[in-house]
């Protein structure tokens, strides 16, 4: 059951233009910047190459192009998520979901699992960039298959919080704002504490970025896969309850 | 009372929007085979029951239960036995026919191989043989309420719950609309809300009509229809007798003057006084050019049910 929503989802998303249009702007967007990354790299080879354990390709192209991959699709994610809920809610074709033989829980799991198939799409495409990479020289593979981890984990948990304020309202624009403004916040939100010494250990906790960082360098923490992990789970159970709240009397 | 093959059973169903109650203490049954018309005014809270019973709205107190599976207890196996079409089709536009009900076929748990089968049977029952490959938002009004039929028939359900089905649809279509109703109703339950008022005389075999949430008649067709008969003629006489003469015939229980000759007698609903009448206007020369026995309209009877405080019965 969840497959078939999934794959209904996927589809009408394809069926839309704006699948589409993303697709092309964040490639285009990403490409650009690729390319700015690997100009810097050749010019900057001769003085690497006289230095000993200097950075190599990977760390000097790949792991900035995920850093702004991460930005980029901070703002295109809420987009994407916006009309997942909104949408059908705002169309009345919620209740062919709810009157059939399927779960809440499978409701969302679906629809979540249709946009994440989208974002893998997505991420195969960033991931042909670093990898065109091959036909000059070679890649660090450990620090790449990190890096896309992260890039990965970070793109569930974006999603996953857009589904939850795509179930909250009819309108797929506020949806999207709203989806916006709540990630924008949680990147952010270790900023306050940042001059002083330590800080909030609460709020760095919180920060989506402060996980993404730590990844992409290299450095893998269980703790940074379970932040998100519990991320992913808390907005989908949150996402199935706010759809179960629509039924009842209030 | 609840009788063994009552596919859906309500008790006492209540649904409270805040404050406002849109549904009071509703019972009825649903046994298979019957196609009930569910009729009531704007806002009587039809679509709110609908709603509760597909399991789109919980209900605030009282018990659902769809052949016997309670829609909150165990509601995949209650919504698997139902079929429902909203209000408002529920339609994904950007779909074509055939993808769209393919979808509601695996939806509903139709096993892969057999979903071409059921997606052709749905599509040949509702009329929508040739439109597989259109895109539904591409569809005319009527046509996409034939797609929404057709997908709330496409498990062949127990249960099939209709609101407000022929809205929009041209007089050709309401007629086919209705021919599969009546076949639906043969094998399966259908609930059916409409203000159309013909077609629940056309198309069901009961009728329960609410005002306000509350039930106000619930019964056969035949006892709707014996509550159009009232128990009134209307005669004309050219030559008209005394008012007493027309008050003492056997049965009369009251006359009323509507000019020019003509008379409204009231009866007693067993007797009506009409041969009687005929003999005496022989014998006395009145002249009868006109004998009327008044029928109250569907309309009329509704209007009476839901209009009169503390339900009226007809005059």
């Amino acid at each position: 059951m969840v497959w078939v929503i999934a794959a209904r989802e996927l589809r009408s998303l394809f069926l839309s233009p704006l699948a589409w249009s993303v697709l092309a702007v964040v490639e285009a967007i990403l490409a650009y910047l690729f390319l700015g990354q690997v100009d810097l790299y050749l010019t900057l080879q001769p003085r690497l190459a006289a230095m000993p354990g200097a950075p190599g390709v990977t760390e000097v192209i790949v792991v900035p192009l995920l850093g702004n991959a991460a930005v980029v699709l901070l703002l295109v994610i809420p987009l994407l998520t916006m009309r997942l809920i909104a949408e059908e809610r705002r169309n009345q074709t919620l209740p062919l979901l709810f009157s059939a033989p399927v779960t809440m829980a499978q409701i969302v799991l679906g629809k979540y699992l249709g946009i994440l198939g989208f974002l893998g799409v997505m991420l195969g495409l960033i991931a042909l960039m670093p990898l065109s990479l091959l036909v000059g020289g070679s890649l660090d593979w450990g620090l790449m298959a990190s890096g896309f981890l992260a890039l990965a984990l970070l793109l569930a948990a974006f999603a996953s919080a857009g589904l939850y304020m795509s179930a909250l309202t009819r309108q797929p624009t506020v949806a999207a704002v709203s989806g916006f403004g709540l990630l924008l916040l949680l990147w952010i939100i270790d900023w306050g504490g940042r001059g002083e010494e330590g800080g909030s250990p609460l709020l760095a906790y919180l920060s989506i970025l402060r996980h993404y960082e730590s990844l992409l360098e290299g450095v893998f923490k269980s703790s940074d896969v379970i932040y998100y992990l519990l991320f992913i789970l808390t907005f989908l159970v949150l996402s199935v309850r706010r759809l179960d709240a629509d039924r009842l009397p209030h | 009372m609840e009788s063994p093959d009552a596919l859906i059973v309500v008790e006492h169903l209540s649904r409270y929007y805040g404050p406002t109650a849109a549904v009071r203490e509703l019972s009825f049954q649903v046994r298979r085979g019957e196609v009930l018309g569910f009729l009531g005014p704007n806002g009587a809270g039809k679509s709110t029951t609908m709603q509760t019973i597909t399991g789109n709205l919980a209900p605030s107190g009282g018990r659902v239960t769809v052949g016997g599976a309670d829609i909150l207890d165990e509601p995949v196996a209650a919504k698997a036995r139902l079929g429902y079409l909203p209000e408002q089709p529920p339609v994904y536009k950007e779909l074509t026919v055939d993808e769209y009900l393919r979808f509601c076929a695996r939806l509903n748990r139709i096993p892969r191989a057999q979903v071409g089968e059921a997606v052709a049977r749905a599509k040949e029952r509702c009329g929508l043989a040739d439109m597989g490959r259109r895109l539904i938002g591409n569809l005319s009004k009527g046509y996409q309420q034939r797609v929404g039929i057709a997908q709330a028939i496409i498990h062949q359900p127990d249960v099939v719950i209709l609101d407000e089905p022929t809205v929009g649809l041209d007089p050709i279509q309401i007629r086919e609309i209705r021919d599969l109703i009546r076949e639906l109703g043969r094998d399966h339950s259908v609930i059916l809300s409409t203000h159309i008022l013909p077609e629940v005389q056309s198309v069901c075999n009961r009728v329960l009509i609410i005002n306000r949430g509350e039930k106000v008649f619930d019964d056969s067709i035949e006892a709707l229809t014996r509550r159009m008969q009232t128990s009134a003629l209307v005669v004309a006489l050219r030559r008209p007798p005394a008012l007493g003469e027309l008050e003492e015939l056997p049965g009369v229980s009251a006359v009323e003057t509507l000019g020019e000759g003509r008379f409204r007698l009231h009866h007693d609903p067993e007797h009506s006084p009409a041969e009687d009448l005929v003999r005496a206007a022989c014998a006395g020369d009145w002249g009868l050019v006109e004998l009327t026995p008044e029928r109250l309209s569907l309309e009329d009877v509704f209007v009476n049910l839901t209009c009169v405080e503390p339900a009226g019965e007809a005059a």
